[in-house]
This record gives C-alpha cells, sequence and structure tokens, in this order.
C-alpha cells in the first residue's frame, strides 16, 4: 500500500510538473502581450528606428512564436518526436517557400 | 498487493499509450498534422510577401490597414490561447466545471476575433478593395480567410468538446482530447502572430 501511495505521488509530481502552474501561464501571455505592445510601437516608430526596424520586428515576432510553441503547446516538456514532427514541416516550409520567394526575385527588390 | 495491482493497471490505463514509441498515436498525428499546416500558410504568407505591392496607388495596405483595431483583434486571440491552456490544465485536475468554461470563454474569444475579421472585411470591402481588385487584395483576402475558417472551425470544435463533456460523451482519454483540441487552437495563434507582424506591422 505505501509503494502505491508513494508511486501516486511521484505520478503527481510528474503530472504537476508536466508544464507550467496556471499562474506561470498568466505570466507568459502579459510577456506576449507586453511583446505585441512593443511590437506595435516599433511600427509607429520605424523612422526612427531605422535599421534596427525590420529585424527587430522579426526577432520579437519569433519570441512569441516560439514561447506560444514551447510552453502553451508544451512542445519543452513533451517528448522530442512531437518537436521533430512538427519541426520538419516547418523547415520544409520556410526551405520550399524560401526557395520559391528567390527564384521569382523577391529578396531583390 | 492487490491494490498495488489495480492502482498499476489503473495508472497504464490512465497513460494509455500502449504503441511501439510508448508515445499517444493521436498526438503524434497531430503534431504531423500541425506540421503539416506550416506549409499550407507557408505558401499562403509567401504569395502574399510576393504581391503585397501589386495594387493601385490608392488602395494599397498603408491605405486600408487599421492597425490599432487589427493589434486589439491580435490581443484578443492571443488570450484566447491562455484561457485555452488553462482548460488544459483544469482537464488534467479532472475539473470538467473549468474545463468546460475556459473551453466555452476561448471558443467566445476565438468568435469576437472572427467578428473583427468579418468587420475589417466589410470596410475594406466598402472601401473599394474587392477580392479581385488587385492581386494584393486577392492574396490578402485568401491568406487572412484562411485563417479565419480555422479559427472558425476551431470554434466549432471547443463548442463541440464543450457539450461532449456536459454529456459525459468523450471517446477515450478526456485529458488528451481536450489537449489536442488546445493544440490545434495555438497552432492557429502562432499562424497569427506570424500574420500579424508580416502582413500588417511590416509595410509592403
Amino acid at each position: 500500500m505505501t509503494t502505491a501511495t508513494e508511486h501516486h505521488d511521484s505520478h503527481e509530481d510528474t503530472h504537476e510538473g508536466h508544464g507550467l502552474t496556471d499562474a506561470g501561464y498568466i505570466k507568459i501571455a502579459l510577456f506576449l502581450a507586453a511583446i505585441t505592445a512593443v511590437e506595435v510601437v516599433f511600427s509607429y516608430t520605424q523612422d526612427s528606428l531605422g535599421a534596427a526596424f525590420l529585424p527587430g520586428l522579426l526577432i520579437l515576432m519569433a519570441v512569441k512564436f516560439f514561447m506560444v510553441l514551447l510552453y502553451f503547446m508544451h512542445l519543452k516538456f513533451d517528448s522530442k518526436l512531437f518537436s521533430l514532427m512538427f519541426y520538419i514541416g516547418m523547415t520544409l516550409a520556410i526551405g520550399c517557400y524560401l526557395v520559391f520567394l528567390t527564384t521569382l526575385h523577391f529578396f531583390e527588390s | 498487493m492487490a491494490d498495488t495491482a489495480v492502482h498499476s493497471d489503473a495508472h497504464i490505463e490512465h497513460a494509455g499509450h500502449h504503441t511501439s514509441t510508448g508515445l499517444s498515436n493521436n498526438k503524434l498525428a497531430m503534431w504531423m498534422f500541425l506540421g503539416s499546416e506550416c506549409l499550407l500558410f507557408g505558401g499562403l504568407i509567401s504569395t502574399y510577401m510576393l504581391y503585397r505591392g501589386r495594387h493601385s496607388a490608392n488602395l494599397g495596405p498603408d491605405q486600408v490597414w487599421d492597425i490599432p483595431f487589427t493589434s486589439s483583434s491580435s490581443f484578443v486571440l492571443l488570450m484566447s490561447s491562455l484561457t485555452m491552456v488553462l482548460a488544459v490544465s483544469s482537464a488534467n485536475r479532472d475539473d470538467d466545471r473549468n474545463t468546460k468554461v475556459w473551453l466555452s470563454v476561448t471558443a467566445l474569444l476565438g468568435a469576437l476575433f472572427v467578428a473583427g475579421q468579418v468587420y475589417e472585411f466589410t470596410s475594406f470591402y466598402r472601401e473599394g478593395l474587392g477580392f479581385t481588385t488587385s492581386l494584393f487584395s486577392s492574396s490578402f483576402y485568401t491568406l487572412t480567410g484562411f485563417h479565419g475558417v480555422h479559427v472558425s472551425v476551431g470554434i466549432i470544435m471547443l463548442m463541440s468538446l464543450v457539450g461532449m463533456i456536459s454529456k459525459n460523451k468523450v471517446v477515450g482519454d478526456k485529458k488528451e482530447v481536450v489537449e489536442l483540441f488546445g493544440l490545434y487552437w495555438h497552432f492557429v495563434d502562432v499562424v497569427w502572430i506570424l500574420i500579424f507582424t508580416l502582413v500588417y506591422l511590416i509595410p509592403a
């Protein structure tokens, strides 16, 4: 019986460890909202930001993208096989469409 | 000893992963589906990027975009991701009541986002930007329209899930079903994160 209780406790720990607590998710969401606000400020101040505008905006976008993926979608805590399935599709899409855009001289304009 | 054996069986049943990988096939399939969706939205985003400058002088992105409005819509969708993750968290605690509440709030926020998109499309159309007005408008409506359809399908799925939980008709592991719905919903949010920056915030 003791073994069963210990097992149950350990299972609960694992369950709790599968992701963040509710407060943790709220913090992440507030951080994402703050990044969105910064992005909007960026779009209104692009003239003063100059060359930093585009890379800055893309970095903020990437931070939001991966935070949702890693924390809200649990990729950080789940099996690496799930990550692999998604990243294969994502890499294929990025590679395929970079070639597509390059072929059509998108980056020259 | 008997208690332990019963508990062990229950644990295996709870995990529900009698597969060669030891992982849920349903979850693996959902991640593969989401990976394939990257190709769909990658194509639509690339096409928009290519054609965003192909418009008449007075009906381009700079003339029609309403950034404060779209930012509010983005905030609504972002918050729906939070409510979705809270639904998954409640499901993991076997708290059916809160699971249903958070799923319903998520569907409501999703509906608010879609309503915003309908309003945006209507106002663009009234300004003269139809689907076939220019290559820019065609690629814009196709991209954001496809995303809107994904959100709408998600809302239907969420409301169906709420109904199924209420009537206790969820087939299989309820926690996993809620999590799978959550993955789809978060993906829709992730795609909007890309669209919001690449389409609305970066000037043509």
